[in-house]
């Protein structure tokens, strides 16, 4: 009998290797485990009851594009949608022998904080099912804290992978922007979107990412890693400098119980040897948020305009074109996205877009200096993941501003296109607290190392305590 | 008061690159509908653009041959309006840091050389083809379905916009013409207007000859032949004139051109009341070529039309001289000159004779073809003109040709003009009241009746002398 909840990658790859088990049985114990309790977590919008590799199996968030298995972006204006070809992530997956479990749930088109915006319906949080996963990537964070994947991928354009991992409690890597091909890859905001893994350890993200990244000719914006992925070892860090931003002590957001479990965990890195500082990002936290919410919508108005009912996915029936693509819109797109397409259009609309797309992008080039100059005699800068730990479903589902400053303490990092992990760090109110690490450009390798060193003393269980 | 246009124009050029701007789709002309796509052209969820190199290089070579600036840093943006040849819901195109700025063309004309500023060049993805049917003619609104072929979805074009330094609709007709030769010289393009493949709009105002204003304009599309172009300025030009004179006032406004009726519709405001929304694409890097390689470019081109006007222009008069470059033929005339023909004479032989028998002028020798036009007028005009038309046949030999003699006797040839101008009293009467265009019927019928073996100039001076002479 295999254990899906404390299995992690690793592990499933040792059994595999040693003939232990077969890929058809892995499968099938993830299948098994979906049946029993997906229908209550709602991580899965499709499953692949069959393996379609010899290798280790993996959830894959329904923004990415896989042949001949339907890919909706969790919008209603997707449905039916069937890709005829593969996203670069989905076949290196295939390629590397990886068997597709199937696809996550997701917040519409990738907007929003706790899944809760997606068509299909909100997925649930292992650890407390009244209460969200966070998003959008929750499908795939709850799917491995359930054991119902032992990994998968995300995407993030502002938090969606880390923000998600935090609140169910694994290991979540956005990757520095241009490691991993977007081709295939349902886009929210081009210049803010990047494919990142999920998993239950440190090393099984570092597995994942060394498989996912690296140039692809068909997404010109992705570069060679300048060194290849390491595998993390070692308890110590020694030698290791990290770095708080001042401005996170003054973060009213942040709630007491995280705020202990961060302190603590710092603590355990001091003990470790790792030395912590003090960093100042003052711009990033001041404009880090408007700036995100007029370049992400801006992108996404922009990404959405091909959604007409031409082509593929929900087409409307109307009288003219004219009437077509709007009742197609109109009936497609939920609250969300249509919220963002209006925010960017009046953004980059003539007369307006100096003031902000353009402002935006000025303020932007401010960011990736202040987070250069931070980690200036740093190895990485850490703060918590989310201000918060997993909220009630429903709680902010009427206030965006609220839902939005979800993502506080993750976006500043991701508008300077630099790589962030979230560990697990303790918990608060019984629930997962995630702790973040912002690296430099390419800078995963150390992220992996610090990530590991800590996991490893932190001894977090990961396994949500009501399934254990 | 008397009124000169202000004519800036904007030309669409297909590229002839084996694939698409963005996508590895083949460009071609005439393949099934819908044959020629991908995830990228159709607009998939997730699909990216990624640049066509060559593509990016022609536009750079063809900015060099409108002695452009260029952009260390050119940048793609995307243009964005909803219409479903565009499926993406936006146009990848270079906008405000285009690849190829502040250039010229030199307009050779009697008076010297025009200069025609070329405010800038850039590279843009061509649209889909849409096909409306029923409804209101080819509008979308209206139609009771409308088709979409993606095929064209995605060529490589480039975008060159004139200064308004245009003057009038025939130096708007002559620069097109420079243009077209221009960029098939280049090798980038087959220019084909028929097929879709060059297409210009006009900007068009007037002004009071002599001022310096600048007067409302109104822009012409939908033009696909040089003589439409002409046609759509000209009657815009007039159109424009007679509402300043009668006291009113030009309004901005887009009009079609119909070639058929020769009229201007003017398209619904609506249609053209658009906010584009520009930004720069996130999913392409900036485009900055090396300084070796716009040397290396520039390298690859070779005189230009207008230079080789003005070179070959004293040997002969700007019009002969505009017609061999323009139709590819100047350098067999070179050639052939060199080979010692004489320079007006190979010029009509090689533009008339040659054109009209269909040789393909680049596999002609000239050393031949020298000889024929030195012998032009001594050998029987039919044995020439059966010369010329296999001039290209391999192994040809001008030696049986040159060995005939045209009929030069004024004893033999005298009897037969007499007969002809006995035969037509009413043109001779003509002649004489002063329609001297009729000595060419009175050559051509003696022509006829020797089979053309007569020699031309011969007959020539014996008609006139017999006409006077009466």
């Amino acid at each position: 009998m295999i254990d899906t909840l404390r299995l992690t990658a690793e592990d499933a790859r040792g059994l595999l290797e040693r003939r232990e088990i077969s890929a058809a049985e892995l499968h099938g114990a993830y299948v098994e485990a979906i049946a029993e309790r997906d229908g209550e977590l709602q991580c899965y919008l499709r499953t692949c009851e069959e393996p379609s590799g010899e290798g280790i199996p993996i959830a894959l968030k329904d923004v990415i594009s896989t042949k001949g298995i339907e890919t909706t972006a969790g919008s209603r204006i997707l449905s039916g949608y069937t890709p005829v070809f593969d996203a670069t992530v989905a076949a290196r997956v295939k390629a590397a022998g990886l068997s597709v479990l199937g696809k996550t749930n997701t917040d519409e088109f990738a907007m929003g904080s706790s899944t809760e915006n997606s068509a299909w319906g909100p997925s649930r949080n292992p650890w407390d099912p009244v209460r969200v996963p966070g998003g959008s990537g929750g499908g795939t964070a709850a799917a491995v804290s359930a054991g119902l994947a032992p990994w998968g991928l995300g995407s993030d354009t502002g938090g969606s992978i880390k923000q998600p991992s935090a609140l169910c409690g694994n290991v979540g890597l956005r990757p520095t922007y241009g490691t991993v091909s977007r081709y295939g890859v349902v886009a929210f905001a081009s210049s803010l979107d990047q494919v990142g893994p999920v998993a239950k350890t440190v090393r099984d993200v570092a597995l994942l990412y060394a498989i996912i990244s690296g140039r692809d000719p068909l997404d010109s914006t992705t570069a060679e890693l300048p060194e290849a992925v390491a595998l993390p070892e070692g308890d110590s860090l020694a030698g290791v400098r990290l770095a708080v931003p001042k401005q996170v002590a003054d973060l009213d957001a942040i709630e007491p119980g995280v705020r202990a479990a961060f302190e603590s965990a710092l603590e355990t890195a001091r003990e470790l040897g790792a030395e912590v500082g003090e960093c100042d990002l003052p711009l990033s936290y001041r404009y880090g948020m408007p700036c995100y919410y007029l370049v992400a919508p801006a992108e996404a108005s922009s990404n959405l305009a091909r959604y007409d009912g031409v082509r593929y996915g929900l087409r409307s029936v109307a009288g003219s074109y004219d009437e077509m693509v709007e009742k197609t819109r109109d009936e497609g797109f939920g609250a969300e996205p249509k919220r963002r397409i209006m925010l960017g259009t009046y953004a980059l609309s003539a007369g307006y877009y100096d003031a902000f797309y353009g402002q935006a992008q000025r303020v932007r080039t401010l960011l990736v200096r202040e987070h250069r100059d931070a980690l200036e005699g740093f190895d990485a800068i850490v703060t918590p993941t989310s201000p918060t730990v997993a909220f009630p479903i429903g709680d902010k589902a009427a206030d965006p501003l609220a839902m939005y400053a979800c993502d506080l303490l993750t976006i500043p990092s991701c508008l300077a296109g630099l790589p962030g992990l979230s560990i697990p760090c303790g918990l608060s109110e019984g629930l997962p607290v995630g702790l973040q690490l912002i690296g430099p450009q390419f800078g995963e390798n150390g992220l992996f190392r610090v990530g590991h060193a800590l996991e490893q003393a932190l001894e977090f269980d990961i396994v949500p305590e009501r399934l254990r | 008061m008397t009124w000169e246009p202000v004519i800036g124009l904007e030309i669409h050029v297909h590229l002839k690159t084996q694939t698409k701007m963005f996508c590895r789709c083949p460009v071609g002309f005439g393949a099934g509908e819908n044959t020629q796509t991908c995830p990228v052209c159709l607009g998939f969820p997730g699909a990216l653009p990624v640049m066509n190199r060559r593509a990016v290089e022609w536009t750079i070579k063809l900015g060099l041959a409108l002695e452009c600036e260029i952009a260390t840093q050119a940048v793609f943006a995307r243009k964005h309006y909803p219409y479903p040849d565009l499926p993406k819901g936006y146009q990848i195109s270079q906008y405000d840091l285009p690849s190829c700025i502040n250039g010229k063309v030199l307009l050779p004309t009697a008076e010297g050389d025009r200069v025609i500023g070329i405010v800038r060049a850039h590279l843009e993805e061509d649209a889909a083809k849409t096909v409306h049917v029923g409804g209101r003619s080819g509008r979308i609104g209206g139609a009771d379905y409308s088709l979409v072929d993606f095929n064209r979805g995605g060529t490589p074009l480039v975008e060159i916009v004139t200064a308004p330094d245009i003057q009038s609709a025939d130096e708007a007709r002559r620069f097109l013409q420079l243009l077209r030769q221009t960029v098939v010289e280049l090798g980038i393009s087959d220019a084909e207007m028929e097929k879709g493949q060059l297409r210009a709009d006009a900007n068009v105002s007037v002004r009071p000859a002599g001022s310096d204003e600048l007067r409302t304009r109104t822009e012409i599309k939908n033009m696909n032949s040089f003589n439409f172009i002409a046609r759509g300025i000209e009657a815009e030009v007039e159109r424009q004139i007679g509402v300043w004179e009668s006291g009113g006032e030009v309004e901005q406004q887009t009009y079609d051109f119909d070639a058929a009726t020769g009229t201007l519709t003017a398209r619904r405001s609506k249609e053209e009341a658009d906010d584009y929304r520009y930004f720069p694409e996130p999913d392409l890097v900036p485009v900055e070529p090396s300084a070796e390689l716009v040397d290396a470019l520039r390298s690859e081109i070779s005189e230009s039309p207008a230079a080789r006007i003005r070179r070959i222009e004293p040997a002969l008069d700007l019009d002969r001289a505009a017609v061999l470059v323009m139709g590819g033929l100047d350098r067999l005339w070179d050639e052939t000159v060199a080979a010692g023909a004489d320079g007006v004479a190979a010029a009509n032989v090689i533009a008339n004779t040659l054109v009209g028998a269909g040789v393909d002028p680049g596999a002609v020798p000239a050393a031949e073809l020298a000889k024929l036009v030195d012998a032009r007028e001594r050998i029987p005009r039919a044995a020439f003109d059966e010369a010329i038309s296999k001039l290209a046949e391999p192994g040809f030999s001008s030696e049986p040709y040159l060995a005939q003699d045209a009929v030069s006797d004024t004893d033999e040839l005298g009897p037969l003009v007499d007969r002809i101008l006995e035969e037509n009293p009413g043109q001779v009467a003509a002649y004489r009241g002063g329609k001297e265009g009729l000595l060419g019927f009175f050559v051509g019928q003696v022509m006829k009746e020797t089979q053309g073996k007569a020699n031309p100039r011969v007959v020539n001076d014996l008609v006139r002398e017999k006409l006077v002479a009466r």
